[in-house]
């Protein structure tokens, strides 16, 4: 994407403890900064969307992406990564 | 800054409602291989899709990766095969180098096979109507169609004869997969040169070495959004439907110009289609219902669809800067649950759907019909549909499948995005004489218009 240096992830699932922590870590081994994070649970029920900036990362997208479904499919979690444009496009003029 | 409840909302759209791209097609001119020798033409033909799209499956998988909307098909579109082959005297080594373009490149369908003759036809266009059944049962991407009528030329009636035979004979060369090769032949009026959908694309004449052209889809997110307000007047439900179109259609931008960016290839159109799938809760005729009508097809679903089809336009039309193609709202039978639901139950007739192409996005799409419908009766409603959109300065069209064998209540099974269908009934009564006479319905008056 043109100034795609930022990227939304979002993870949806039932609360357990270390999410935050074990995602963190995902995206820090792969060079990536963490923007800003919020999370609700509602009745166990845990969404996070966490904002981070691809801006100097050190593997590919499609790496960072397949690294975090695969922490997602351990945890029993759906992580997905998705670049920043298209929530600008759907909700923004 | 983006909220939220916004991000939640969009996953929400992708995972629940079904939001997605339904296409990104590249339209392809294959002027430039013209030449008057068959087998030359063919290879031309074949290399010069094989190099231009090689890229187009890669790039819209990778979009579609980055952003998290499945982009369902990709597709290619080629100029009308009859304007290439004027100086060759069998279109059909072209319709089989098409098709293996298409498996070569990855692609889903692959668009053009197509003639323009609502003013005559050339030796050409005949030889390309008329091979139609074979080409297309010999193939297994390729989509063909023939615009028979526009409103400044009139009706062609020759070539919607012709084409009454062609839908016939196709069926019968595709007898096992119960006339399944009809699914690939649209018959329309007034057709477009830049629509990305199948299986009515082709690249215009009037259209560029190359483009990408993107249709969205997204009819569940429609039903969903309707759902915060039952009862409300219907200024509130076409705010409601614009809102949620404008939306949908941002994100056919957003694909369109980053495929273009990445492609190398001009921008061409984004189609604000609402194009259903057979899944559940994917469906135009369930939108209609959401309005309030026990079943689509009875009383008031003609005025329901076009507050539908008008306020898509109206939304979707400032969320991209070139809208074209089709852009509206699709009522294929087979290819929609509530259709097929409101079909089968008796809710939904020939009759009706007639009505209500007059104000959607485009005609009688995918309906089955006894298989001992005459040729003489498929060229009447081609004919019938013709004239809704020479009229009323639209495009229309047809795509019936009269399935060999079938009787009214039996079902068609295509499977995939085609779906099923139940076959309905045709009026009984003959329409032989009418087709036999050829020639032309003059185009109509554009003044005194009542």
């Amino acid at each position: 994407m043109k100034n795609g240096s930022k990227a939304v992830v979002t993870v949806l699932g039932y609360d357990r403890k270390g999410i935050i922590a074990r995602v963190s870590n995902v995206l820090y081994e792969r060079g990536i900064n963490i923007l800003d994070i919020s999370q609700t649970i509602v009745d166990g029920f845990f969404n996070m969307v966490m904002v981070v900036d691809l801006s100097e990362p050190t593997c590919p997208f499609d790496e960072l992406q397949d690294a975090l479904a695969a922490l997602g499919q351990e945890l029993g979690l759906q992580i997905r990564i998705q670049k920043n444009e298209i929530f600008e496009a759907m909700h923004q003029i | 800054m983006i909220q939220t409840s916004q991000i939640l909302e969009t996953l929400r759209m992708i995972d629940q409602e079904k939001l997605d791209v339904r296409t990104i097609t590249m339209g392809i001119s294959l002027f430039n291989c013209v030449c008057d020798d068959t087998n030359r033409l063919a290879s031309r033909v074949y290399n010069r899709i094989a190099r231009q799209a090689e890229n187009l499956v890669k790039v819209g998988e990778e979009i579609q990766r980055e952003i998290g909307v499945p982009i369902v098909n990709k597709r290619i579109s080629v100029t009308p095969v009859s304007l290439i082959t004027g100086a060759v005297e069998d279109p059909l080594p072209v319709a089989r180098a098409l098709d293996k373009a298409a498996k070569e490149t990855g692609v889903d369908f692959i668009g053009g096979y197509s003639a323009l003759v609502q003013k005559g036809m050339t030796a050409a266009d005949r030889r390309l109507i008329e091979s139609i059944p074979q080409a297309l049962s010999e193939t297994d991407l390729m989509c063909s169609s023939v615009n028979v009528a526009s409103t400044r030329a009139g009706i062609d009636m020759d070539a919607v004869r012709l084409c009454g035979r062609a839908v016939k004979a196709l069926a019968e060369k595709t007898r096992d997969q119960d006339g399944l090769g009809c699914a690939k032949l649209v018959i329309f009026s007034n057709a477009v040169e830049d629509n990305p959908f199948m299986a009515g694309a082709f690249h215009g004449p009037g259209e560029g070495d190359c483009a990408v052209s993107v249709g969205v889809s997204g009819p569940g997110v429609v039903k969903r959004a309707l759902e915060n307000v039952k009862g409300a007047p219907f200024d509130e439900v076409a705010e409601t439907i614009k809102k949620t179109a404008f939306r949908i259609t941002r994100v056919g931008q957003l694909v369109a110009l980053e495929a273009s960016r990445r492609l190398g290839v001009p921008f061409g159109i984004v189609d604000l289609s609402l194009a259903p799938t057979p899944a559940i809760g994917d469906s135009v005729a369930h939108i209609l219902e959401e309005m309030g009508l026990e079943k689509c097809g009875t009383h008031g679903s003609t005025a329901a669809l076009a507050l539908l089809n008008d306020a898509v336009k109206k939304g979707g039309v400032m969320a991209s800067s070139h809208v074209g193609g089709l852009s509206g709202a699709f009522i294929p039978v087979s290819e929609d649950i509530g259709m097929i639901e409101a079909a089968a139950c008796g809710a939904l007739t020939l009759d009706k759907l007639e009505a209500m192409t007059c104000v959607c996005s485009v005609g009688l799409d995918m309906i089955a019909v006894p298989g001992d419908t005459s040729a003489a009766t498929i060229a009447a409603i081609i004919a019938d549909e013709a004239a809704i959109g020479m009229i009323n300065n639209k495009t229309t069209a047809v795509r019936l499948i009269p399935a060999p064998g079938k009787k009214v209540g039996d079902f068609v099974e295509f499977g995939g995005l085609l779906g099923r269908a139940p076959v309905i009934p045709v009026h009984p009564f003959s329409s032989e004489e009418f087709i036999a006479r050829g020639g032309r319905i003059p185009a109509p008056l554009h003044s005194l218009r009542n």
